[in-house]
C-alpha cells in the first residue's frame, strides 16, 4: 500500500468562515484523532498539508485559507465536486494526557482548526476534563472563524476573545500573551495541560509567556506547521534538527518544540 | 573465486550479464562539462566495458540510479492517481565504497523513517546488486577514511581495473555462472586507508554547545560566498530531498502526471510556506541546517554513521569553491572554543 496514494473523496458542503477561510467538509472514513493533518491534492496542481478541524460519521472538515496554488483552486470547488486526500497523518494532541485536567488551550488567528475537533469533544462531555480555559485571537473581524461555536464554547468553557488591535463588543483588544496572566493558574493545583496553536511568533512569545508566569514546560504543547511535499518523512522540507514535523509532530511538547532551531 | 579478464573477456561477461541484469556504472558524456571542452562523468546504463569510468571518480553520484532527479510517482486523470510502474529487471550498480555506503543513508530516510517505507525507493533498491569498484585514492576532495566509508562489504562483485582489463572477486553466488570461462586468479579487493584530506568531526552531542554553534559568527561568511544554487545537494551522495510537481501533458490538459523532483535546503524558498516567510532566508542559515544535518541530526536521529560518506563531490561542484571539509574543520574549531568558554563560566 502506497502510503501517498490520493484518494478521490466528494464535497459535501462549504462553508465560508470569513473572507479568506472556508470550511470543506469532506466524505471520508479515515480514522483521525484529534490534531492530525492530511494532504490535499488537485491533479495538475500539487498537494498541501491541512489539518483536520472536525471530524464525524463518514465526514472530515479541513478550514482552509486561500493563499496558495492548491489553496485557490479548493476555493473554486464547490458540494458535488472532488478532492483528493491522503492520511491521516503525524502525531496529533496527546488526549490521553488532558484527561480528568484543567485544559488551558491558546490559539492565533485559524490555528483554532487544529484544537477545533478536540474542543467540540470537550463540550459534548464535559465530565472528561475539570475545565476549559480558551483564549482565541483573531487580527481583525474579518479573520474570526467558527463564529457559531466560538458562542457555543462561551457558554461551557472559560472563555476570552481577542482582536490584536481592534475593538468588538464582548471582546478584548490585544495579543493573546497579554491575558496568559488572567488564567487562574494558582487554581489548577499543578493539573493542567495547556496548548498553544497559532504562527510562530505567537507560538514562541506564548511559550516565553506561559513561563513567566511559571506554567510548568512539561505540561505544554504546540502545533507546528511546516512545508511538505510527502508527509511520510522522505522530502526533507519540514524537518528541524533530527525531527520531521510530519512524523514526529505536527504536535511536540513544549520541552523539544522550544529548542528547535529551523 | 577471483578472476582476472582482459577486455576482451570483460565484455563476454558484460554481454552476459547484461541479459539478465541492468549495468550501471560511471560513463564519460564529452562535453557535457561545464566549462567549454570538458567532460561530465555521470551514472548510467553502459553496454560495453570500455563505457566504464574506473580512473576518475564521477562528477555525479550512484544515488541517481536509484534516486533519479526526477521521477513520475502517479499519472493522474481528473479523477484518479495512477501509481507509475518501476523497473522489473534486476540492476548492477557498479560503485566505490563511498557510494555503496551512500545508499545505506538514503535507504534509512526512504525505508522506515517513521514508519513509511518510501515505494519508489524500495522498488529500485531490492532489484540493486553492487559491484564494488576498487577505489584507487580518489582525489584531493576525498575524506572517506574520515567518514569511515572507505570499506564495505555491501558487493556481489568486487572489480579493481587497470588499462589491461579487470581483476574480479565473486561474493554473490548468484554471480559465479558468469565467470566459469574465465582464467582465476588471486585477488582480494583493498581499500583506501588514507585520505589527503582529513576531517575531524566535532562532538554535538551536548545541547547547550548545538544551540552555541547555531548562532556562532562562523555561519556568516556564507552569506557573501554561498549563492544558495544547490549544486552541491545535487552532488551530494546522499542527499534525499525533494519537491512534488504535477505536470500536465500538452495535447490532453486533463491528463498528467505527478512528478519526484530532487530540491535542495539550499535553495531559496526550500522550507517556505504559501503566505508565510522563510524559515531560513539567508545563505548562512541554511548553509548551518545542510552542514549540521550531514554531521549531527541525521545520526542523532539513525544512529549508526553521519550522513556525509566524505565523497567530496560538492567540493568538485560548488562553483563558489567552498569546501564541506574546511567547513567541518571551522566548526570543530568554533565547538572548541564554545566549550572552552562554557568551561570559564
Amino acid at each position: 500500500m502506497n502510503p501517498v496514494q490520493p484518494r478521490p473523496c466528494t464535497i459535501l458542503d462549504v462553508k465560508k468562515e470569513s473572507l479568506h477561510e472556508w470550511t470543506f467538509r469532506v466524505a471520508s472514513d479515515a480514522e483521525v484523532s484529534h490534531g492530525q493533518f492530511m494532504q490535499l491534492s488537485i491533479p495538475k496542481i500539487g498537494e498541501c498539508p491541512i489539518s483536520v478541524s472536525a471530524q464525524g460519521d463518514g465526514w472530515l472538515e479541513f478550514t482552509i485559507r486561500n493563499v496558495g496554488k492548491v489553496t485557490n483552486v479548493i476555493f473554486d470547488k464547490t458540494a458535488g465536486d472532488t478532492l483528493f486526500l491522503r492520511g491521516p497523518y503525524g502525531k496529533g494532541w496527546p488526549v490521553e494526557k488532558f484527561l480528568n485536567k484543567h485544559v488551558v488551550v491558546i490559539t492565533g488567528g485559524t490555528g483554532l482548526a487544529p484544537v477545533r475537533s478536540m474542543l467540540n469533544e470537550f463540550m459534548a462531555h464535559p465530565d472528561k476534563v475539570k475545565s476549559v480555559h480558551l483564549i482565541s485571537g483573531f487580527k481583525n473581524e474579518e479573520g474570526i472563524v467558527f463564529q457559531q461555536e466560538l458562542q457555543e464554547w462561551e457558554k461551557c468553557f472559560h472563555t476570552i476573545y481577542a482582536l490584536d488591535n481592534d475593538e468588538k463588543d464582548g471582546w478584548r483588544t490585544g495579543m493573546v500573551t497579554a491575558f496568559v496572566k488572567e488564567i487562574p493558574w494558582d487554581e489548577f493545583d499543578g493539573d493542567y495541560a495547556v496548548v498553544v496553536v497559532g504562527p510562530p511568533p505567537m507560538m514562541k512569545f506564548t511559550g516565553l509567556e506561559l513561563m513567566k508566569h511559571d506554567v510548568d514546560p512539561e505540561k505544554i504543547w504546540m502545533s507546528f506547521e511546516r512545508k511538505m511535499s510527502c508527509a511520510v518523512g522522505k522530502c526533507g522540507h519540514c524537518r528541524i534538527d533530527e525531527v520531521y514535523v510530519c512524523l514526529d509532530g505536527p504536535v511536540f511538547p513544549y520541552v523539544i518544540a522550544r529548542d528547535l532551531v529551523d | 573465486m577471483s578472476y582476472a579478464l582482459n577486455i576482451q573477456q570483460a565484455n563476454a561477461v558484460l554481454d552476459e550479464i547484461r541479459k539478465d541484469y541492468t549495468v550501471f556504472a560511471p560513463k564519460r558524456f564529452p562535453k557535457q562539462g561545464r566549462y567549454s571542452d570538458t567532460d561530465i562523468i555521470r551514472y548510467a546504463e553502459i553496454s560495453r566495458f570500455e563505457d566504464i569510468v574506473w580512473d576518475t571518480k564521477s562528477d555525479y553520484p550512484a544515488k541517481e540510479v536509484l534516486t533519479p532527479i526526477q521521477q513520475a510517482i502517479f499519472y493522474f486523470t481528473e479523477d484518479e492517481y495512477r501509481e507509475s510502474k518501476g523497473p522489473k529487471k534486476p540492476y548492477l550498480v557498479l560503485a566505490r565504497p563511498c557510494d555503496i555506503a551512500a545508499q545505506h543513508v538514503q535507504q534509512k530516510i526512504y525505508a522506515g523513517n517513521g514508519g513509511y517505507t518510501d515505494v519508489y525507493y524500495e522498488r529500485v533498491r531490492k532489484l540493486v546488486r553492487f559491484a564494488m569498484m576498487e577505489c584507487n585514492g580518489g582525489d584531493d576532495t576525498c575524506f572517506c577514511v574520515s567518514m569511515g566509508t572507505n570499506r564495505t562489504d555491501d558487493y556481489s562483485l568486487a572489480l579493481k581495473f587497470s588499462s589491461e582489463g579487470v581483476k574480479v572477486q565473486v561474493t554473490d553466488d548468484d554471480f559465479t555462472g558468469y565467470f566459469k570461462e574465465c582464467p582465476k586468479a588471486k585477488y582480494t579487493p583493498s581499500f583506501v586507508e588514507e585520505n589527503e584530506l582529513k576531517v575531524t568531526v566535532p562532538d554535538l552531542d551536548n545541547a547547550e554547545v548545538r544551540k552555541a554553534l547555531k548562532t556562532h559568527p562562523m555561519w556568516n561568511e556564507y552569506n557573501s560566498r554561498c549563492i544558495s544554487c544547490g549544486a552541491c545537494t545535487v552532488a551530494c551522495s546522499t542527499c534525499t530531498c525533494f519537491t512534488t510537481r504535477d505536470v500536465i501533458y500538452g495535447d490532453n490538459p486533463e491528463v498528467g502526471e505527478r512528478r519526484r523532483v530532487t530540491s535542495s535546503c539550499q535553495i531559496e524558498g526550500f522550507d517556505q510556506m504559501a503566505g508565510q516567510k522563510e524559515m531560513r532566508s539567508t545563505a548562512a542559515a541554511r548553509m548551518r541546517f545542510k552542514v549540521l544535518h550531514k554531521f549531527h541530526d541525521y545520526k542523532a536521529r539513525f544512529g549508526d554513521s553521519h550522513m556525509c560518506v566524505g565523497c567530496g563531490r560538492c567540493m568538485h561542484r560548488c562553483p563558489e569553491f567552498i569546501s564541506i571539509a574546511a567547513t567541518v574543520n571551522k566548526m570543530s574549531r568554533a565547538v572548541e572554543e564554545i566549550k572552552a568558554g562554557m568551561a570559564e563560566g
